[in-house]
């Protein structure tokens, strides 16, 4: 059954409405292949039987003559951020284990409604408070990726690390995953998946475990551009029960895909060029460049003047958020709780936190907590809120000269686990990721190709607020001339 | 215009007083859920996810709170913001499931307003005082700790978490416990006008927290003590004199007010300390990043003022100026909306029955109402909302008084025998034969009957006692069984006697 293991998310769905095969074998094949990848450890919780369930829906009704729903029969990981019922949703921390919610998110209702079914929840780092995965309460995810000729194991990048590996390790056709900083497209361009972070208020934050509100945007993680494309436009669309949701018609991106780039401009910003800038990314930049010149588009330098502020501002603005976000996880009323002999409220507090937060949430919870302090807000938070409009402005500046920007993804390929043990070193790894999140604006990860070491290299293309359709486009073009077909070597 | 003192050992102190109201608005949802709102629902009968800050849960805001914040700040003739936004006051506490309250702390959607207050609403000669608002703010109610239903727990009722509150903050503008008193009555009247909060303060609807500082008279103002929560007119007004009586004894003996929170025991009418200024809390207050800020257009809030009624101080110069009723009159009518409703229903029955104009019957239906009416309820234990007797069935009998059927003295029993029985003016006339007799040759042979049996009074009468008329007319109307028509015994008496 491996090769339906490697069919995409379109060939699965195609495959299920032509009645090649059922939605049965194909979940059957994918619950085989979670349940053989514990080493890998990207699912926290596998629900073999809801896969199956959905999948039988999908037969029976295709039997009955029915109409099929856009990912009818296909099998997907959600990131376990996403609140599902009656399935653990632990957002990785200890805080929250055991907890199943009587609810489902508004994002992941949307894709049953569509036929997908739920392979699982996806390990993540804690809060998806991380880059490397490293910060789950239930271990790390191991990448299926090994750099040639080691077997150490490497991260699958974070916070969607979980979503990254199985989408790479044929463990599913598709995941979803959130994005704050970069939590989608770091990890698809460690792992060689596509993923895209559509425009801020696009999908629905209801019923995801909130970490930085302002910056929270879900979206999906696939094979290529087509998958992202067809599973976007079922997790899209206004909710009115998200006051920061869009209120705008979900464009039909995926007949619209065009890889034709002619009248189109590209901007490559001076900014990005960093000092010592990793030579294999440096030159998968200069690739994706010729490629997309390829496709028709004119290339225009251009300046971001305050993207080394960015990192910054956002290590500002997120802990701040959560900070507030993550007080609601106090062992009142689910959850974890820590009750020692005689305690008061206040120290119930205490001890259910210390011992129910992870070491990368309690840091970012203090200097949330710190930035906020009387005396200390507006030399911290107000500063980085005038800097944020700033960021923004210098993309509106941009976006009037050019239609999509191109970056590398992430400044480096996969590291190995263990080997950043200082926090600002993985913070760094945010420095290309955080500025369009801190915009709110769309911005995917397309693998590019592999490094010296054999692991994937990603390009980053950023769009104009919903033009997500603009960033599929300049996606697809690089994907078709890239043609990235590496696959990690089964080891696991 | 209050030249409130008190008078300490070391010679006169001026109190500075200002209030922060908490207001429930009257809405069918909370600020941010959808849940229901209603009093004295079971313990956690009235939690959504929402509430109870379920993880990945939203807010949203219910446009109505908003509309009725709006509609309060018209009515206090002040700035309405076009753009306010929500922010977060963080602290840790059982009865505040997200671990923070959203509340407008930088961005207020109303801004400075004012309120006309009167030391005696009554009195036309008052003195009145304009005292000036600084802001309202919309925020989240918290829930309720139950320390009654466990030995050694505390139990959590989150059936008020989220409930929507405006917070009317006033400038320190009042000077003693009877504008204090004045001023929350009159806030709290103007919002049941408005219908934006029910203004029940026994329910916990409204309550105030009160600012008191002493200073000698012109000096700066001194340190502030806030006395949380007190949820009557009288308990503020007794607050403010406890306080400051207090804060003077502790300068006067050489001790300094500290700026802390305190709590008011009325069993005891003094207030203890909460907690000070030291163990206050850093809210790290920041702006909600799960909503975006409020901008109103300019339509809405022309929809919010012409949905207005018209309030009491316009209403009171109408009854006035228009009705011709006295100044207390007009100042009882209008204190309460309910009041002045039925009032108005009673006045339009009252004009239609009699077929006379409003101006006409207003003095007579006034009247009544305050006298007659309001002093029956008043023996039955009953007030206007539960009052058996509407507007119409109340101007049916005026309009039997106003038309010469019966005798304002008629019209008392008529009354009881309405409350008693249910039954209308003009069938319990009509039943118990009170109406007003106009027979001229009854009363005269009455009063022939009469001046014949007490001819030493005719005598004393005639020889200058003119205070002697009411006796015979009192006995007239006695021997007529109180149904003759007290003009009629006027003239006939004074022809006979003549």
């Amino acid at each position: 059954m491996s090769e339906m293991t490697d069919k995409t998310l379109c060939e699965i769905r195609d495959g299920v409405a032509k009645g090649e095969f059922t939605a049965v074998e194909v979940a059957t094949s994918f619950n085989a292949a979670v349940a053989e990848a514990g080493a890998l450890n990207a699912f926290i919780v596998a629900t073999p039987e809801a896969a199956l369930d959905a999948a039988q829906k999908v037969d029976a009704a295709r039997a009955a003559g029915q109409p099929l729903g856009k990912l009818a029969g296909v099998p997907i990981g959600m990131k376990d951020l996403f609140a599902t019922r009656d399935v653990q949703t632990s957002a990785a921390s200890k805080i929250l284990a055991g907890f199943k919610p009587q609810y489902e998110s508004t994002v992941s209702q949307k894709l049953w409604d569509a036929g997908a079914g739920l392979l699982g929840k996806l390990n993540l780092d804690q809060f998806a408070m991380g880059s490397s995965n490293e910060s789950s309460a239930f271990g790390p995810v191991v990448s299926p990726w090994r750099r040639a000729g080691e077997d150490k194991a490497l991260t699958p990048g974070g916070s969607s690390g979980g979503s990254s590996a199985a989408v790479a390790a044929r463990l599913c056709p598709a995941a979803t995953g959130t994005d704050t900083g970069g939590s989608i497209r770091q990890p698809a361009a460690f792992t060689g998946t596509t993923g895209i972070k559509p425009t801020y208020g696009r999908c629905s934050r209801w019923g995801i475990v909130a970490f930085a509100s302002s910056l929270d945007q879900a979206g999906p993680m696939a094979r290529n551009v087509a998958d992202c494309a067809v599973m976007l436009e079922a997790m899209a669309g206004f909710d009115e029960k998200d006051a920061t949701s869009l209120d705008l018609p979900v464009p039909e991106w995926a007949a619209n895909l065009n890889a034709d780039l002619r009248g189109k401009k590209v901007g490559i910003p001076k900014e990005y060029r960093l000092d010592g800038l990793n030579a294999d990314v440096a030159k998968a930049w200069e690739q994706g460049i010729a490629w997309l010149k390829d496709a028709g588009a004119e290339v225009v330098d251009i300046s971001l003047p305050h993207t080394q502020y960015a990192l910054a501002t956002y290590y500002i603005i997120a802990p701040a958020e959560a900070s507030s976000n993550l007080a609601r996880y106090d062992g009142v009323r689910y959850g974890l709780r820590e009750l020692p002999d005689g305690a008061n409220l206040q120290e119930m507090y205490a001890a259910t936190r210390a011992a129910g937060f992870g070491d990368e949430v309690k840091r970012r919870i203090l200097i949330g907590t710190y930035v906020l302090s009387a005396g200390y807000y507006d030399a911290y938070y107000t500063k980085a809120q005038k800097v944020r409009a700033l960021i923004a402005r210098d993309f509106e500046e941009a976006f009037k000269q050019v239609d999509v920007i191109l970056t590398p993804t992430a400044p480096t390929s996969a590291y190995a686990l263990g080997e950043k043990s200082n926090p600002i070193d993985m913070y760094l790894g945010d420095v290309f990721s955080v500025p369009p999140s801190l915009a709110g604006l769309p911005a995917m990860s397309v693998p590019a190709g592999l490094d010296a070491g054999g692991l994937p290299l990603g390009l980053q293309i950023v769009g104009r607020p919903f033009d997500e359709q603009g960033v599929l486009n300049a996606g697809l073009a690089i994907e078709q001339r890239a043609q990235f077909a590496a696959k990690p070597e089964k080891w696991w | 215009m209050s030249n409130y003192r008190i008078q300490g050992a070391t010679g006169e102190w001026e109190v500075v007083i200002g209030l922060e109201v908490h207001a429930q608005i009257t809405t069918q949802a909370k600020l941010f859920s959808g849940s229901a709102t209603a009093f004295g629902a079971e313990p956690n009968s009235q939690v959504s996810l929402v509430d109870a800050a379920m993880p990945g849960m939203l807010p949203v805001p219910n446009a109505e709170c908003i509309r009725q914040a709006v509609r309060t700040g018209l009515a206090i003739k002040a700035q309405i913001n076009k753009y306010s936004r929500f922010d977060r006051k963080n602290y840790f506490y059982a009865d505040l499931p997200q671990g923070y309250q959203i509340s407008q702390l930088y961005h207020p959607i109303v801004g400075e307003g004012e309120l006309l207050i009167s030391l005696d609403d009554k009195n036309p000669d008052a003195d009145t005082k304009v005292i000036g608002i600084e802001r309202i703010h919309v925020e989240q109610d918290a829930g309720k700790l139950m320390h009654d239903q466990h030995p050694t727990m505390s139990y959590v009722d989150l059936n008020r978490s989220g409930v929507a509150l405006m917070e009317i903050v006033s400038r320190p503008d009042m000077r003693s416990p009877a504008e204090a008193g004045a001023y929350l009555a009159k806030l709290r009247s103007i919002l049941r006008y408005v219908g934006s909060c029910d203004g029940n303060m026994d329910q916990g609807s409204m309550r105030a927290d009160v600012n008191v500082s002493v200073r000698r008279p012109g000096d700066e103002f001194g340190t502030r003590t806030e006395t949380k929560n007190v949820n009557s007119v009288r308990f503020v007004m007794a607050v403010v004199e406890s306080e400051a009586k207090r804060q003077v004894a502790l300068i006067e003996d050489g001790g300094q007010v500290v700026q802390e929170t305190r709590l008011y025991d009325p069993d005891r009418n003094e207030t203890r300390s909460m907690r000070s200024k030291e163990d206050a809390h850093d809210y790290r207050y920041f702006p909600d990043p799960d909503l975006l800020p409020l901008v109103l257009e300019d339509g809405f809030i022309e929809e919010c003022r012409a949905s207005l009624p018209e309030l009491p101080d316009a209403k009171r110069a109408r009854y006035v100026g228009e009705l011709g009723l006295s100044a207390y009159n007009a100042g009882v009518l209008t204190a309460e909306v309910e009041t002045a409703r039925w009032f108005e229903a009673l006045l339009a029955a009252t004009a239609k029955a009699q077929g006379k104009g409003e101006a006409d019957v207003a003095k007579q239906a006034s009247n009544w109402l305050l006298s007659e009416f309001f002093g029956a309820l008043n023996k039955l234990s009953k007030d206007l909302h539960s009052s058996p007797i509407g507007p119409e069935a109340a101007a049916e009998l005026l309009a039997l008084v106003g038309n010469g059927t019966i005798s304002g003295t008629i019209a008392k029993q008529v009354l009881e025998k309405m409350f008693e029985t249910g039954d209308g003016a003009g069938v319990i006339v009509e039943r118990e034969g009170l109406k007003q007799t106009n027979d001229t040759g009854a009363i005269e042979a009455a009063i022939a009957d009469i001046l014949a049996k007490n001819a030493d009074k005719v005598e004393q009468y005639k020889g200058g006692k003119e205070a002697l008329f009411g006796f015979f007319v009192g006995q007239t109307m006695k021997a007529m069984q109180g149904k003759a028509n007290p003009q009629i015994i006027n003239e006939l008496l004074k022809k006979a006697l003549a």
